[in-house]
């Protein structure tokens, strides 16, 4: 383990120690390609996935597009229905599985242990790269033929229908050893990797949820990766296994997707509630509410998660027993999230609440988190799931929880690491009017659709009743606001590298140790030894006006300076 | 105690609907143990305060008797959450005002950090309002799950894109048609892939899984015709799987099953095969406008030459109807999936015929004019107007 942070250091000591920061120290393709640092990795996911949203965002808005009338708008059946599953498999696979702890993980957990780098760090090179050909495997798909079953792969659909369905799930097989080598990655790092001083309950709280979803991660993509085989061996062999006409049970297809799926779900939010954790308390400056509450509550979900994965299959025809068994343990996930919710609105309440961009990202998060939490009640109970089951009321749960959850803390964590990832201050200004517009679109987009859901709109429709128009229109224009909102947000990050101010070591404030390293950090992380206090204790540092930033308190303990 | 007595007011008579009555409950001793819970008195006196609530905006029309406990549940729901939400936004809003900090540096005064006896209290809560929610939740999903013994089964079969429903005396329909006030049980299986069974008026829904039977019950309350819908999705056609259920008044039910199920004998060749391609889910594919569709049009079709996609040009004449029917991947038409199930055991020979008159009807190489106008001048003579007025909801 040791053995690979060493080499890195070696790697480039030539460029290292004068003035170098990590992303000047080695140039060229394959240095970036082939490095075993972090923090480039990082970068290059982050890269890499935000383009995979953008793909997957560009079939969103083709999708709502032909959804503006209840006809035919600009696509054929056929089309729109491969829009969709690309428009999901891509969001789920490429971009917000790996969005949080592979790109902001990557970048920060070393950092937050005061490291030089992460355990294993050709694993976590070899993480990437497998993740880049899972990708262009997913893309290729599109040029296979596209496939046009769902990011569900429900069979037996999956296993009749024509198009690149092998080719897709073999991309599916391969992104999961990308998420498995993550996830060992951090479970390894965070054990032995801690500095002298910082014990379990010393760590940031983002190192608890990060951990916590480490442990889904490699224990539940085995699981679908084996069911995407099975699936494969059914469509290429004819194995029957799901398919009854081949023998099969095409709902024990479900059980095994959702054992995976159901976990997947805490694997996106849970890092998501990590950046939140360390946002609510950095922008209240104030020590959190309840740190071991919260830190608990991450571990409580990610066991609570592998024993409710029924609850996507309360009307496929599984025993009324196991319906109403996963129905009671639906609802004990909801109280650990509701435990994290109260806790943050504690650390806000006598704070001095600074509401600088990404701690307006987190406010945006906790109040569409609220309405996506809330609302997975009624999908929790049998009478009400019924139906709601399988409607737009579903749809707009989960990106209430995915998109208005995952998505808005991924922009609130990257707004909140940005200047130390890159070393520039974005504005403020803009970056908050993004954040907006972001907030409006998306509730114009997706509380229409809890509306015409319980009204009776079916998901994945093409053609859908005229009374439902008014819903969909509504949807559509408030999908393009928040491209603009989207937008908007990339414009201000991309603005800050070409003419941002000087980040300072610590623009925040925070308390955690990678607001020690440099702004952007030095190849190795840190030159000084570390000042190691609690993560969540704002008084030993103050506001410098000529630095922009703040610094420690008392000069003789300063790391660094600049 | 107190709760038998709330129970036998909010179920009156209804025997079917206690769930220890069905199998479910008695094959599970858990189930038994739950239903025992009486959530009956709750939801009994809370909905003449969610009686008055414009619950319009979220709903579909109640039109089945577990409609309006399926609508507390959900409005009990509701307005949790919405006290939640407020709390939380509410507060979140008011420390935003009351704690911002406009100056850079600012530090919070101490104020603890840890409560135990608070985070007791909303952990606790919440636990007390989950279970409250699971136990609603669960005795209404029971008594969806557990048809009462006396039901009217109807057999039902999806297949891409369309439904079938098959009535005890072994008549078939493309449009569901349920007696008023009675229990209808639905035993229900898939030829080719899943898909799902909805109707949003009688809140309930069940997946339809080839290789295997699956079943809901409901018992419709208003006369009237409400949306039915494939809600799994199943291809290209998925979004246009709809049809209608029909509820009759009571006792008349019987009565039009009986003359709908002669109605063929009744009326002109050519007319009972447009009734059967109606009934029978065929213009879900093949349109009547001569507009292609996901088959061809099933105008201009008889005695026209059709080219096949393994080269071969036919005639299409009676036997190749014939067999298009029954064996759909024998001649296919180029241009066109191959996505047609076959007919073989839905349609007796004598449909078939009709069919075959209906598409000479509707072709210009059909049947000589003065067929045809003879056909027409016996139209209004042989249709009796009962049957006319069944017919015209298609």
């Amino acid at each position: 383990m040791s053995t690979g942070a060493t080499t890195t250091v070696d790697h480039v000591d030539g460029h290292d120690h004068h003035e170098g920061n990590y992303l000047t120290a080695g140039r060229g393709l394959r240095s970036w390609l082939f490095t075993l640092d972090h923090k480039r990795i990082g970068v290059m996911y982050l890269g890499t996935i935000l383009f995979a949203f953008l793909l997957g965002g560009i079939f969103a808005l083709l999708v709502r597009t032909e959804l503006l009338t209840p006809q035919q708008t600009i696509m054929s059946a056929d089309d729109y229905n491969r829009m969709f599953t690309l428009h999901g498999a891509i969001m789920t696979f490429l971009f917000i599985i790996p969005g949080i702890p592979a790109a902001l993980g990557n970048f920060i957990l070393p950092l937050m242990l005061g490291a030089k780098d992460v355990a294993l760090p050709r694993l976590n090179l070899a993480s990437y790269h497998i993740y880049v050909i899972g990708s262009l495997m997913a893309v290729a798909s599109i040029l296979a033929g596209g496939v046009d079953t769902g990011w569900t792969f429900y069979t037996p659909y999956s296993t009749t229908t024509n198009g690149a369905v092998i080719l897709v799930t073999l991309s599916v097989f391969v992104l999961g050893f990308s998420s498995i080598f993550t996830g060992i990655n951090f479970i390894v790092t965070v054990h032995r990797m801690r500095p002298a001083g910082m014990g379990w309950f010393q760590m940031p709280l983002m190192l608890w949820a990060l951990y916590a979803t480490a442990i889904i991660q490699v224990l539940a993509t085995p699981v679908l990766a084996i069911t995407v085989l099975l699936i494969i061996a059914e469509r290429a062999l004819g194995i029957g296994i799901f398919d009854p006409a081949l023998g099969g049970d095409p709902v024990l297809f479900q059980h095994f997707f959702w054992f995976y799926s159901h976990p997947a779900v805490y694997i996106m939010i849970l890092p998501a509630m990590g950046v939140i954790s360390e946002l609510v308390a950095i922008f209240s400056r104030k020590p959190i509410f309840g740190y071991k509450a919260i830190a608990y509550s991450s571990i409580a979900i990610a066991v609570f998660s592998f024993l409710v994965w029924g609850h996507h299959m309360f009307v496929s025809g599984q025993s009324e027993l196991a319906v109403v068994i996963f129905s009671a343990l639906t609802f004990s996930v909801s109280i650990p999230s509701a435990v994290k919710v109260f806790n943050w609105l504690s650390t806000m309440y006598r704070g001095a609440i600074r509401l600088e961009t990404p701690m307006v990202y987190a406010l945006v998060f906790i109040f569409l988190f609220g309405i996506g939490g809330l609302t997975g009640l009624f999908l929790a109970s049998l009478a009400t799931d019924v139906h709601l089951h399988d409607s737009y009321f579903v749809v707009a749960h989960f990106h209430y929880t995915m998109m208005g959850g995952t998505m808005i803390a991924f922009l609130a964590g990257i707004y909140h690491w940005w200047p130390k990832m890159f070393g520039k201050m974005f504005s403020q200004k803009w970056g908050n009017i993004g954040a907006i517009v972001i907030f409006v679109g998306f509730n114009v987009t997706f509380f229409s659709q809890f509306v015409m859901g319980a009204k009776g709109m079916p998901r994945r429709y093409f053609n859908y009743p005229p009374e439902f128009e008014i819903y969909h229109v509504m949807s559509s224009i408030g999908s393009y606001v928040l491209a603009i909102g989207l937008f908007i947000a990339a414009g201000v990050l991309v603005h800050s590298l070409i003419a941002g101010k000087k980040a300072p070591v610590n623009p925040w404030g925070g308390a955690t140790l990678e607001w020690q390293a440099a702004s952007p950090p030095i190849h190795h992380n840190f030159d000084s030894p570390l000042l190691l206090t609690n993560p969540y204790d704002y008084t030993a540092q103050r506001w410098d006006e000529a630095e922009q930033g703040y610094v420690p308190v008392d000069p003789e303990k300063e790391p660094q300076t600049t | 105690m107190q709760f038998g007595l709330f129970k036998s007011i909010f179920n009156p008579s209804h025997d079917a609907a206690k769930p220890v009555n069905g199998f479910a409950t008695e094959e599970n001793p858990l189930l038994n143990v739950l239903a025992q819970l009486n959530v009956g008195s709750i939801l009994a006196t809370v909905r003449p305060f969610l009686a008055q609530l414009p619950d319009s905006f979220w709903m579909p029309s109640q039109a089945s008797s577990k409609a309006a406990e399926v609508d507390t549940v959900f409005y009990v729901i509701y307005w949790i959450s919405v006290f939640f939400f407020a709390i939380i936004v509410g507060l979140m809003a008011l420390f935003i005002v009351r704690y911002r900090s406009r100056r850079q540096g600012e530090r919070a005064p101490d104020s603890p950090n840890h409560s135990l006896a608070l985070e007791i209290t909303w952990t606790a809560i919440p636990v007390i309002i989950s279970i409250a929610i699971f136990v609603l939740g669960f005795q209404s999903f029971m008594n969806i799950a557990t048809p009462p013994r006396n039901s009217y089964e109807i057999l039902v079969t999806g297949q891409k894109w369309q439904w079938f429903f098959e009535y005890p005396n072994g008549f078939v329909t493309s449009e569901l048609h349920v007696p008023e006030d009675q229990p209808v049980k639905l035993t229900m299986t898939s030829e080719d892939v899943i898909h799902s069974l909805w109707i949003p008026a009688f809140r309930v829904k069940k997946d339809v899984v080839p290789g295997r039977y699956t079943r809901t019950w409901f018992e419709a309350q208003e006369p009237g015709t409400y949306p039915l819908l494939c809600t799994e999705y199943c291809g290209t056609g998925h979004s246009d799987m709809l049809s209608v259920v029909t509820v009759h008044k009571s006792g008349t039910f019987e009565q039009w099953l009986e003359e709908s199920a002669n109605i063929y004998d009744t009326i002109p060749p050519a007319e009972a095969g447009e009734l059967l391609v109606q009934r029978s889910g065929c213009v879900q594919c093949h349109s009547l406008d001569g507009s292609p569709n996901i088959g061809p049009t099933f105008v201009d079709l008889y005695g026209y030459e059709q080219q096949l996609t393994d080269g071969r040009v036919v005639i299409a004449d009676e036997n190749y109807i014939r067999t298009s029917i029954l064996e759909p991947m024998t001649d296919l038409v180029a241009g066109y999936e191959p996505v047609m199930p076959t007919y073989a055991g839905k349609l007796k020979d004598k449909e078939i015929t009709y069919i075959i008159s209906y598409l000479k009807s509707a072709s210009d190489r059909g049947p000589s004019e003065e067929e045809s106008a003879e056909a027409e001048t016996e139209d209004p003579a042989a249709q009796d107007p009962d049957a006319a007025s069944a017919t015209e909801e298609e």
